[in-house]
């Protein structure tokens, strides 16, 4: 199997326990949705369990970005696990720490200050897509 | 069962609205319908194989809310040996509402949180009845 090399997979946790999770799914779809439509695709990141054959091979297929909430990392591990090592791994928290001042307590529906963080999230996703891709410059 | 807690775990399918309306239905139910007597858990932690989560689902009873016919968390659940007690597909629900559309994945429209609300009541009372009959017990 080859890599495809027009499209980047993007694997979120989308941890539902933490306002971090949900942060890293709204990242992950303002890429897939806004920010980088042509250039990403994405798969349910328990479909590597419950899946087959053809959903394991996905990170064989796509360079893979992880998007995980907190540092368990479950999409990082996930992917590596089932699929193939992601080419990179963003984590929510982690970016939350170059902004102390904002906060995240939402895990149902993001306030204007988590959708903020969301998107300085995505930015940094978009980021690492372009790198893959070699693009320097975005349409 | 520790704390006669239900644990409700969506599979928060990143790829359509089915997989967000189960997800906001297990918040709408968690966090405003039976707040006390249920709890979630990252699914994704039991896709990795985490100790402590799948400890969790062994030791409660579980209701997995998936939005498609892939199960992924009524799977993810069983591989972790989890007590199932209930399964919603939100599928199924939906063709008893086809009226209802739902849409968008990062906000639900209007129509979707209408069948989340719909999905989170049915679970509601599916708590209330597995925490009876664990009382029986």
């Amino acid at each position: 199997m080859t890599l495809a090399k027009d499209k980047v997979g993007i694997i979120c946790c989308s941890g539902e326990d933490l306002p971090e999770g949900t942060i890293s799914r709204v990242a992950t779809r303002l890429v897939l949705e806004k920010l980088r439509p042509d250039d990403t695709v994405t798969l349910c990141l328990p479909l590597f369990l419950a899946g087959g054959e053809d959903e394991r091979a996905f990170a064989r297929v796509f360079p893979t970005i992880a998007v995980d909430g907190c540092d368990k990392k479950c999409a990082e591990i996930g992917t590596s696990k089932y699929s193939g090592k992601p080419v990179a791994t963003i984590v929510v928290s982690e970016v939350m720490k170059n902004y102390p001042r904002m906060q995240a307590r939402s895990h149902e529906k993001l306030n204007a200050e988590e959708m903020e963080i969301a998107m300085k999230v995505a930015e940094e996703i978009a980021k690492k897509v372009d790198d893959i891709l070699c693009k320097t410059t975005k349409k | 069962m520790t704390k006669n807690e239900v644990v409700i775990i969506p599979c928060s399918g990143i790829g359509k609205s089915l997989g967000t309306v189960g997800r906001v239905a297990t918040y709408k139910v968690i966090d405003h319908l039976r707040p006390q007597d249920t709890r979630t858990a990252c699914l994704a932690l039991l896709t990795v194989g985490d100790t402590q989560t799948a400890q969790l689902v062994k030791e409660n009873p579980c209701i997995a809310v998936d939005g498609c016919p892939a199960q992924c968390s009524m799977k993810n659940i069983e591989a972790s040996e989890g007590k199932l007690a209930y399964h919603v597909i939100v599928t199924n629900v939906l063709r008893e509402h086809r009226k209802l559309k739902p849409q968008g994945v990062i906000e639900l429209n209007p129509e979707g949180d209408q069948l989340a609300e719909i999905i989170a009541k049915n679970i509601a009372k599916k708590v209330d009845a597995i925490l009876t009959e664990a009382k029986r017990k």
